[in-house]
């Protein structure tokens, strides 16, 4: 069975060496250029995938250690189900829950401080200190609260994201510059409008990092507050029962599901902000 | 943002969430002395109504001078190696979270040092880089410990590596930023002094790298700290501060939850600070102005 090993690790040399290519070329056609810069990734992708399941299947690694990818497949396909139950409790329910939720309120309160100075000296430092905090180990606590169900999730994930909203949004808002906000002031504009029409969209850079760092914040927080103790359904539950049945494949199946979410949630994320900032240096030069 | 006069905001704003808490307690715990008297058949008064929420054995949320006195008990007045000693757990998740660190910045200083050295390796792994971020890679952690454990490695290791995999990749992000901070100008300086690529990267590269090296760790040592603290979890709550959170809910020791939660709180603030000492020093020593050094 080695040479499963031979050709896998063949493979992978032949992927690195197309994209060391691919990579010293400049392509005419900017179109061509942009499917390249996209299949370099994918290739590696592949690769590290063949590489897997070549080591796994030709080592004959146990299946209780590491299942090769295709065996992860498979029981993708026969549990889409209980996937999918999974996937409701824990992603579209505490997640967007908590998620809407938390960086609701940290915005509201970034635009309370931005009224009083003395609100905002006192409650950033303090905001940037939590943000530093194992903020993941109230979970125990918020089930303790708000019971088993997903509330007590997306209780979790709102103080997990609040911070780093708050932290963004306070900072953003001292974003537009003097001149700037010194124009608004020629036009006699009020503070409603000031915020609306200069501050707001100068703050978007900041508040759209806030939003993409929450995306993944948000998932964790909700899959480890599972942990502690959960109805029989959600992907936390499933991962530490899962383990505990030594049904590798299952968590495995579980993790992708996870990883496809997050990704996804962090591509939407992403999408509307490139949308919406469309102004902003580090995007403009792509649009030419 | 003028920094003068953050002490009496921040204190207020301190004062006021004290203030708050207890009052919280007082509306928390009072259902269940109200259950308690109707049961005595007894009418309970205000006053001993406040005293009561204060000092119960398992309140829905302790009052701070009930942590702050388990965590006096635990730390300063039990045995370092007793099992109860808060300071035996936080030891235990120190040291993971510190190998974890250690490992997680080593290998993201080299593979930034790769990434910025070689085109293929920037153009294929960094978006997986990224990517690996948006997994929820701690929902990974039980597994990698059960599976670690199945091949014979316990103990430190498996925690160790769910932190290096956490703290990784702020080192990556930050030093690839840092190793491709000297502008044009003095990279053509370093050409035109027909340096090699090695002597370019020790004397030009690195020291500038240095600023967001730091500032990288500090985001690092923090999330390393989560990263042992869930890493705790699964192995059935031996030891550690994430063990003791766990055993705390299973028997509904609330006050125990709580002075965990502080520790780890008091060890995430202390470690940053460190790094933000040692961020401030290297900087002094190499002639910069230290920015942001405070954390």
């Amino acid at each position: 069975m080695i040479w499963l090993v031979v050709m896998a690790v063949l493979f992978w040399l032949g992927t690195w060496a197309v994209n060391e290519w691919l990579s010293r070329r400049k392509f005419a056609s900017h179109m061509l250029q942009r499917t390249v810069n996209l299949l370099i990734p994918l290739l590696f992708g592949v690769a590290i995938l063949v590489l897997w399941e070549g080591f796994t299947r030709g080592l004959e690694v146990p299946r209780v250690l590491l299942p090769p990818p295709s065996m992860i497949w498979e029981r993708i396909g026969n549990s889409l189900p209980i996937l999918w139950a999974d996937f409701q409790q824990t992603f579209l329910k505490a997640v967007l829950a908590g998620y809407v939720l938390g960086c609701g309120s940290g915005f509201l309160v970034a635009l309370l401080c931005d009224r009083s100075s003395f609100l905002k000296r006192g409650l950033l430092p303090l905001g940037n200190f939590v943000s530093a905090l194992p903020i993941i180990g109230v979970a125990p606590i918020m089930v303790m609260w708000f019971g088993f169900d997903w509330q007590s999730k997306a209780a979790v994930v709102v103080i997990m994201t609040f911070f780093p909203m708050l932290v963004n949004t306070v900072q953003g808002l001292s974003a537009a510059d003097h001149m700037q906000r010194d124009l608004m002031r020629t036009y006699a504009s009020s503070w409603w409008q000031t915020l609306i029409k200069l501050r707001l969209p100068a703050a978007s850079p900041f508040i759209f990092n806030a939003l993409k760092i929450n995306s993944t914040l948000a998932l964790i927080g909700a899959i480890v507050a599972e942990f502690f103790g959960t109805p029989i359904v959600g992907m936390g539950f499933r991962i530490s029962t899962e383990v505990g049945r030594m049904n590798v494949d299952m968590v495995w199946a579980e993790i992708a599901v996870a990883a496809l979410a997050g990704s996804t949630f962090y591509g939407l994320v992403a999408l509307v902000e490139r949308t919406v900032t469309f102004w902003h240096p580090s995007l403009r030069s792509r649009r030419t | 943002m003028d920094t003068k006069g953050k002490t009496i905001p921040v204190l207020t704003v301190i004062s006021v969430v004290v203030v708050i808490w207890y009052a919280c307690v007082v509306w928390m715990n009072a259902p269940f002395e109200y259950d308690k008297a109707e049961r005595a058949g007894t009418e309970i008064g205000f006053s001993q109504l406040v005293s009561n929420t204060m000092n119960q054995e398992r309140p829905v949320l302790p009052a701070a001078h009930q942590i702050a006195d388990e965590m006096y008990k635990t730390i300063v007045l039990k045995k370092i190696t007793s099992k109860r000693s808060l300071v035996y757990h936080g030891w235990i998740t120190l040291s993971a979270t510190l190998l974890g660190f250690a490992i997680g910045t080593v290998l993201g200083i080299l593979l930034a040092v790769g990434i910025v050295h070689n085109q293929a390796m920037d153009k294929s792994v960094m978006p997986w880089v990224i990517a690996s971020q948006t997994i929820p890679i701690l929902a990974i952690a039980p597994m990698i410990i059960v599976v670690l454990n199945a091949i014979g490695l316990s103990g430190l290791l498996p925690k160790a590596l769910i932190s290096t995999y956490l703290s990784f990749f702020p080192v990556v992000v930050g030093m690839v930023k840092g190793l491709r901070s000297p502008d044009r100008a003095q990279l053509d300086l370093m050409h035109t002094y027909s340096a090699s690529t090695a002597q370019t990267f020790w004397k030009l590269r690195w020291p500038s790298s240095m600023p967001y090296l730091f500032t990288s760790l500090k985001i690092a040592i923090a999330i390393s700290l989560v990263g042992a603290i869930v890493g705790e979890l699964p192995t059935g709550a031996v030891a550690g501060l994430g063990a003791r959170l766990l055993a705390g809910s299973y028997y509904g020791q609330t006050i125990q939850i709580w002075s965990a939660l502080f520790t780890a709180a008091i060890l995430a603030a202390a470690l940053v600070m460190i790094v933000g000492f040692a961020h401030s020093y290297v900087l002094k020593r190499m002639g910069q102005k230290p920015e942001g050094a405070t954390t």
